[in-house]
């Protein structure tokens, strides 16, 4: 950076800012008031990484990746994002930009056309397909869906790169149920088959909490944080 | 397939880390630091972890807000944080710390809308219900509050129905008679509570010998099993635990 500084040492200051903004692998976390952003940031910057909580559209537009934690309800996830008038950059970094987004448990079902929790809601509806709750034999499989699980992740997933022991941490209630068949990249069983995990271009989701899942949890982020645009 | 979760507790007070017998009953021992044992648990592959704050002091609310802090930053595994728990800023302020689930204990009885709020606001996986229970009678199982000192006069099945109703995600169920004992279970309590209940139950209390957390999974049906005196005071360590329960052919995370 120095030597940057140094060859654009004539220029205005405001110049370098911009400069160090556009060169900067800066990955954004969103806080919406519903995600464990601490955990997550966390593990970002374990990874080496620096951190934005993006506040504007300025923000997003100067990270290089964008990560939406989500932990609660669909229906108030959605509200939340709304609120803050976050939909539309995301439209616009992720469709129209392709910055490389990760979702984490909520924040990938978020992707969906709709979901059930809290009330019917429209998503994100960037991955066909809608959220809907575990159907399972409830005296066998308790619910939520507690604990470490194995993954059965396709082939030649970016994701998944390198990890050699795909047990992962899950918290939900809810999956999310994937029309289209060639988005998904991993699958997991708890009383039937439900999508761990989605990869469509930019487009990464997980069920699971990746930031909680130890050595092999923090081998998927960092395959996400080296995805580039 | 799911796995089974192996969860040491840490217990807090006034800034060391303590572990009583019958919740104090039978005394307690000064078992060392938290953020170091911790980061020991985490490197042999702890499933998650639990802190419990015992002194429930504001003092002692600082030193588990600090300990949480420190202990997320290295620690990639779930952390449920508890003890004196009344509000929910109380929560709020964990959660920003870095616990990642609350454990609520006495405030749940004395008001138990605060699990309903508190699981609407967080979700129910966040909150987590800690219920003490001694058996007052053969058979009979009574839950009490405020470190095992008063009795509520509450079944332990009827409040366990009314707190999965409420919103609770997960039930850490402690056996006051066995607590640090290192004699086993109660298999019998954690058995009729795992059947009453739709969501998952953690054992915790009794646990001296790699053997009794294998009868509690297989015995009882526990969805997690949770310990503290047996890392403490044993020869038995996380990575010998899980790999005796392995080996007895249950579902486990491999180290």
């Amino acid at each position: 950076m120095n030597v940057i500084l140094h060859f654009f040492n004539n220029l205005s200051i405001k110049n370098i800012n911009e400069l160090e903004n556009y060169s900067s692998n800066m990955i954004a976390i969103i806080d919406y008031g519903m995600g464990n952003v601490g955990s997550v940031t966390n593990a970002v910057n374990a990874l080496g990484y620096e951190v934005i909580i993006p506040k504007t559209k300025n923000d997003f537009h100067d990270a290089s990746h964008i990560i939406l934690p989500g932990v609660g309800a669909f229906a108030e996830g959605m509200k939340n994002l709304q609120k803050l008038g976050f939909i539309e950059i995301l439209n616009y970094e992720v469709i129209q930009n392709h910055k490389p987004f990760l979702g984490l448990c909520m924040g990938m079902q978020l992707l969906a056309e709709s979901g059930d929790e809290g009330g019917t809601t429209t998503g994100l509806s960037w991955i066909k397909g809608c959220v809907k709750k575990l159907s399972v034999d409830e005296k066998q499989f308790k619910i939520p869906h507690v604990g470490w699980n194995d993954i059965v992740p396709r082939d030649n997933s970016i994701l998944f790169k390198n990890v050699t022991s795909p047990i992962f941490y899950f918290v939900h209630s809810y999956h999310f149920l994937v029309e289209e068949k060639s988005s998904i990249a991993a699958e997991s069983e708890y009383g039937k088959k439900f999508v761990a995990a989605i990869e469509k271009n930019n487009i990464f989701g997980l069920q699971f909490h990746t930031e909680k899942s130890q050595r092999e949890g923090l081998k998927v982020l960092g395959n996400f944080l080296l995805t580039s645009n | 397939m799911l796995k089974i979760r192996l969860i040491p507790t840490l217990l807090l007070k006034n800034g060391r880390m303590v572990k009583p017998k019958k919740f104090g009953a039978d005394g307690e021992r000064d078992v060392g630091y938290p953020t170091t044992t911790a980061r020991i648990y985490n490197s042999q592959d702890a499933d998650e972890l639990i802190f419990l704050d015992i002194t429930a002091s504001t003092e002692g609310r600082n030193f588990l807000i600090n300990t949480l802090y420190e202990v997320s930053k290295d620690c990639f595994v779930p952390l449920t944080a508890g003890g004196g728990i009344q509000t929910i800023d109380d929560i709020q302020n964990l959660l920003k710390v870095g616990a990642d689930k609350i454990s609520i204990n006495t405030a749940a009885v004395q008001n138990p809308k605060l699990i309903s709020e508190a699981s609407q606001k967080f979700g129910s996986q966040c909150i987590v219900v800690s219920i003490d229970v001694k058996e007052t009678s053969p058979g009979h199982y009574e839950v009490f509050t405020e470190r095992g000192k008063n009795p509520t006069g509450i079944d332990v099945i009827s409040w366990t129905k009314k707190v999965t109703e409420l919103g609770a995600g997960e039930i850490l169920l402690t056996s006051i008679d066995r607590e640090g004992t290192m004699q086993g279970y109660d298999l019998n309590l954690i058995k009729i509570v795992s059947q009453a209940v739709s969501i998952p139950v953690i054992a915790n209390g009794g646990a001296g010998t790699r053997q009794h957390f294998v009868d509690a999974i297989k015995l009882s049906k526990a969805s997690a099993v949770a310990a503290s005196s047996v890392f403490h005071f044993s020869d038995s360590n996380l990575t010998q635990v899980k790999s005796f329960i392995f080996n007895s052919g249950i579902s486990i995370r491999p180290i």
